[in-house]
């Protein structure tokens, strides 16, 4: 399978998202200003400070050519994975539900996280076991998830929640310690700690991340056998 | 325009200046809130509540109030 990494001015973890993606296939970078995806699979808009954060994060990332194509492919049902910068840009694309707010906090941080994944299975969690703990780093100021209650109750019985925070480990505010939500189709994914710096347990603390990964491989393949 | 976080979303700015502001010795003060603030001029501004919608502000998490100061610019 083939992935596109997106590439904006201020993008800086999409060198590892290509390094993580290609430990379970291809993997290319797409720069912001193009509009053609070249056939890839599945898209990751990857971590960094797109456009400076200038507004609010991924405010102005969302109206790149390329993240108009994006939208499109995520319409037509595409798999399409937003790590930190990149979960703040498809919700700010709306395609996916909620916000990402100042840190608690109001401070940058970086630190290794202990998740729970909420759900096994789908195209993003296929990989992981229900209730297992991913060690992933996370690293950034804007990272408070917040939706209205009301769209917390549905998304929780469509079953959007794939990751929340282990107990004491939600640094940044995020409300009911969600860490990753998809859309309500699941083929939208985003998550604030960065699974593409964990895939390898020399550098990454563990190799965590590559579930993530791993499951959107056996997802594209899965839909084409 | 200005922009602010909605009512009842917690906005950390707002609670750090309402803590520092007794420690310089101003009593009194609550509910302090932290926006922002976007001048620009614009020929038509019936544009101005689409740019807060689509840009601007993010209606989710923020609301926003336009104050025309001077049709002549």
């Amino acid at each position: 399978m083939r992935f596109g990494v997106l590439q904006f001015p201020g993008s800086c973890d999409e060198v590892d998202a290509l390094h993580a993606a290609r430990r379970v296939g291809d993997a290319e970078l797409i720069w912001h200003g193009e509009r053609d995806l070249r056939g890839a699979d599945a898209i990751i808009v990857p971590g960094g400070f797109s456009y400076g954060d200038y507004l609010r994060a991924g405010a102005i990332a969302r109206f790149a050519p390329a993240m108009e194509s994006v939208i499109d492919f995520a319409r037509e049902g595409g798999l399409v994975l937003g790590i930190c910068n990149g979960f703040q840009v498809l919700c700010e694309a709306r395609l996916l539900p909620g916000a990402l707010l100042p840190n608690v906090n109001l401070r940058f941080t970086s630190r290794q996280v202990e998740l729970e994944v909420l759900y096994s299975g789908g195209s993003f969690t296929a990989a992981c076991a229900l209730g297992e703990r991913l060690s992933i780093p996370a690293k950034h100021a804007w990272g408070r998830y917040y939706a209205e209650p009301r769209t917390l109750e549905a998304m929780d019985r469509s079953g959007q929640l794939l990751l929340r925070y282990a107990p004491g480990e939600n640094f940044n505010g995020s409300v009911n310690d969600i860490a990753g939500v998809c859309n309500e189709r699941g083929n939208v994914f985003g998550l604030m700690p960065h699974p593409e710096h964990a895939v390898d347990e020399l550098v990454g603390g563990s190799a965590d991340g590559l579930k993530i990964f791993e499951s959107m491989r056996l997802a594209v393949e899965g839909a084409r056998a | 325009m200005l922009i602010r976080p909605k009512q009842g979303i917690l906005d950390p700015q707002g609670v750090a200046v309402e803590r520092a502001l007794p420690a310089l010795g101003f009593s009194g003060v609550e509910n302090v809130h932290v926006g922002r603030l976007v001048e620009l001029d614009v020929d038509d501004p019936a544009q101005l509540q689409p740019m807060c919608e689509k840009l601007l502000a993010n209606p989710l998490v923020e609301d926003y109030e336009i104050e025309l100061l001077d049709g002549s610019g």
